[in-house]
């Protein structure tokens, strides 16, 4: 028993930051139809960007951490938006699809170059040392990172929902030209979006680096993931994606356990393809169709 | 006949200038990126500070020493084509690769071109794969994995070990070796965990691991997933003793784990904080020259470049690779003889290596060294 509530923990709080990377996938896809397959890399980069902040400019963690998630959202948000949306979504999805896929392979590859292929430490964001609840062991880092993402998660549909701003991103995601008639400025509300997902790997970062350490290859595994957490939750809803971070979370570690650990990264493979063969809108996605 | 002068001085200025700036080559072909990019990494800037120093008194044989770096990813089908690219090259001498997988498929290549490679691979199998070419610069896994097992039976008096590796030839081998001595001890292996290459999370590993109770807990794996599997062992309160050969207390693994890796023991072939004066001379120089505390790797490739030396100018007197490679065989170098070889070290016929090594323990970050074991020739 005290097992399985390790390994729930443990597994909601890993599925707790597939969730917030895979959230990031699905706003960008629904207010500006990107795909981005350099989400993985984003969620790397962060993480440097404090180490540098630490490392060359002489600060302390968490003025590091401020500079760090300034740069990210500038850099991983506006300059990703203006230099790289803008200019290849009107040629159509998938030459963006592409140049995100390039993206992504720049992005680790200049960290490796100029940073190096080590792995780093990174400082953890709250104390290691452990909790016992029904004879469970949990780590307090564990818990820290699940009760950041709810509180992460909770705040961004409070926003969303509760906030004209937040309401008319919807609006701008539902339907941009009825959008513009009721005067939102829809270019606006698409770079908030980007902003919000430059801000949400960057947390992603800090919650993940101090456990999996800050490595160029950090990007490849945790983009699919998210990637598959998303398709999986459904890609038109935000809902989708929380629910299939936690569930590919907690299914991955149980699988390790008393599946297999060899075949651990086939199982939610094993899951996409069911839910793309059965349900291709996801778990809670709508059915688009599209007029041809 | 003024013009046959001319072609005559020509030619001669053109031999004397080749032979003024005459270079013997060295390739390194190795782990710079991928996952084990720490260890490569680590040797790669050995043979670089042993380069620019015997570079610095002249070089071998008045040569300079030129390395070429090939970078072989931690993927066996890159390592192919780049020690191709290495062969081509023509050099004297082979450096690497580290990670065993690619010393596997990258041997026979080696051993038909006729260069003599020193390796960083420390599965059991590689010396008994017939290369006459092949030399160790760390042991083998059949010298440490005993040396641990008599540790654990006599020091740790364990009588159940759960175990969990790597899944690569490096953990396989280390793992059917380690069975082998345990087994033949009455050791019970009590969990069996197999791991993959660059794994990050091993929250379900660990929950296994605990699940098993064993006496002790034996951490085989590369430096990064070593750090990883500490930090998670600690997270989940998973009770030691945590016992490893090498990596499990190399320096990066330490660096990498933080206060995760104190209390952790077991048998290191090569470390730099041995209590020997040349090797903590040479770590001073590395740390300068790097900017950081090498591991056992860097002690490889370092002492690998110095062999070489050693071997090319005072056994042969010039650049004879098939007449190096008898001549390695057998062989007993002694800091006496060439100082850059830190420690006195022997080759036998399959080109094992054999030193005195070390039982240490991780107290407060750093790595104590509790006893000294005796060449196994000794």
């Amino acid at each position: 028993m005290t097992d399985i509530l390790q390994l729930l923990v443990a597994g909601l709080a890993t599925g707790g930051i597939y969730a917030l990377v895979a959230v990031g996938f699905t706003l960008l896809w629904q207010t500006s139809q990107t795909i981005n397959f350099a989400q993985g890399e984003f969620v790397m980069l962060p993480a440097f960007f404090v180490l540098i902040g630490m490392g060359y400019f002489g600060l302390a963690f968490w003025p590091a951490v401020a500079l760090g998630g300034a740069a990210s959202v500038v850099v991983l948000g506006l300059a990703f938006k203006k230099l790289m949306v803008d200019p290849m979504i009107r040629h159509g999805v998938l030459p963006l699809v592409i140049a995100t896929i390039g993206l992504a392979i720049l992005m680790k590859e200049a960290v490796r170059e100029f940073w190096g292929a080590d792995a780093w430490p990174f400082p953890a964001l709250g104390a290691t040392t452990d909790v016992t609840v029904f004879g469970a062991v949990f780590a307090v880092q564990s818990l820290l990172i699940l009760a950041i993402c709810i509180a992460v998660v909770v705040a961004l549909q409070l926003f969303l929902g509760g906030t004209l701003t937040g309401r008319c991103m919807q609006a701008t995601a539902q339907n941009p030209t009825v959008a513009r008639l009721l005067g939102i400025r829809v270019e606006r509300m698409i770079l908030y979006t980007f902003l919000i997902n430059g801000a949400l790997v960057t947390v992603a970062s800090l919650l993940i680096t101090p456990i999996y350490l800050a490595k160029f290859t950090n990007g490849e595994w945790l983009g699919l993931y998210a990637f598959i957490a998303a398709i999986i939750g459904g890609f038109n809803q935000a809902r989708g994606a929380i629910a299939g971070g936690l569930l590919l979370g907690v299914v991955d570690n149980f699988a390790a356990a008393y599946i297999s650990s060899q075949y651990r990264t086939a199982i939610p493979l094993l899951i996409l393809i069911v839910v793309i063969l059965f349900r291709p809108q996801g778990m809670f996605g709508r059915i688009e169709e599209r007029t041809v | 006949m003024r013009r046959s002068k001319f072609v005559l001085a020509f030619a001669t200025l053109m031999l004397l200038s080749g032979a003024a700036g005459a270079d013997v080559k060295f390739a390194y072909v190795g782990e710079i990126s991928g996952s084990i990019a720490v260890s490569g990494g680590n040797f790669r800037d050995g043979i670089i500070l042993a380069v620019e120093e015997i570079n610095a008194k002249g070089g071998i044989l008045k040569e300079k020493i030129a390395l070429t770096l090939y970078d072989t990813q931690t993927n066996p089908g890159v390592a192919r084509s780049q020690m191709q690219k290495a062969i081509d090259g023509d050099p004297y001498v082979i450096l690497g690769p580290i990670f065993s997988g690619n010393v596997k498929v990258t041997m026979q290549m080696v051993r038909q071109a006729e260069i003599p490679d020193f390796i960083g691979g420390e599965a059991a199998e590689l010396t008994t794969l017939g290369s006459p070419y092949l030399f160790r610069t760390s042991f083998g896994q059949q010298i440490g994995m005993p040396k641990i097992a008599n540790y654990i039976r006599d020091e740790l008096k364990a009588k159940t070990i759960a175990l969990i590796w790597v899944n690569n030839d490096f953990g396989k081998g280390g793992r059917d070796r380690l069975i082998k001595e345990l087994t033949a001890r009455n050791i019970k292996l009590v969990a069996d965990v197999s791991t993959e290459s660059g794994q990050v999370d091993f929250a379900a590993d660990v929950v296994k691991l605990k699940a098993a109770n064993a006496d002790a807990v034996f951490v085989y794996s590369n430096e990064e997933e070593c750090a990883r599997i500490m930090r998670e062992a600690r997270k989940q309160g998973l009770k030691g003793p945590f016992v490893g050969d090498t990596t499990l207390l190399s320096q990066k693994t330490i660096e990498l784990a933080a206060d995760a890796a104190n209390g952790v023991v077991g048998h290191v072939g090569l470390t730099a904080d041995a209590p020997i004066p040349a090797v903590t001379q040479f770590a001073q120089r590395f740390q300068k020259r790097f900017n950081y505390k090498p591991d056992h790797n860097g002690i490889k490739g370092y002492t690998a470049v110095y062999a070489v030396k050693y071997v090319t100018e005072k056994k042969l007197g010039k650049f004879d690779r098939k007449g190096f490679a008898k001549t390695m065989h057998g062989l007993t170098i002694t800091p006496q003889d060439e100082p850059g070889i830190l420690m006195e070290t022997t080759w036998d016929g399959t080109g094992e290596i054999d030193r005195i090594s070390f039982l240490a323990e991780v107290i407060n970050g750093k790595q104590n060294i509790s006893k000294v074991l005796p060449k196994l020739g000794k």
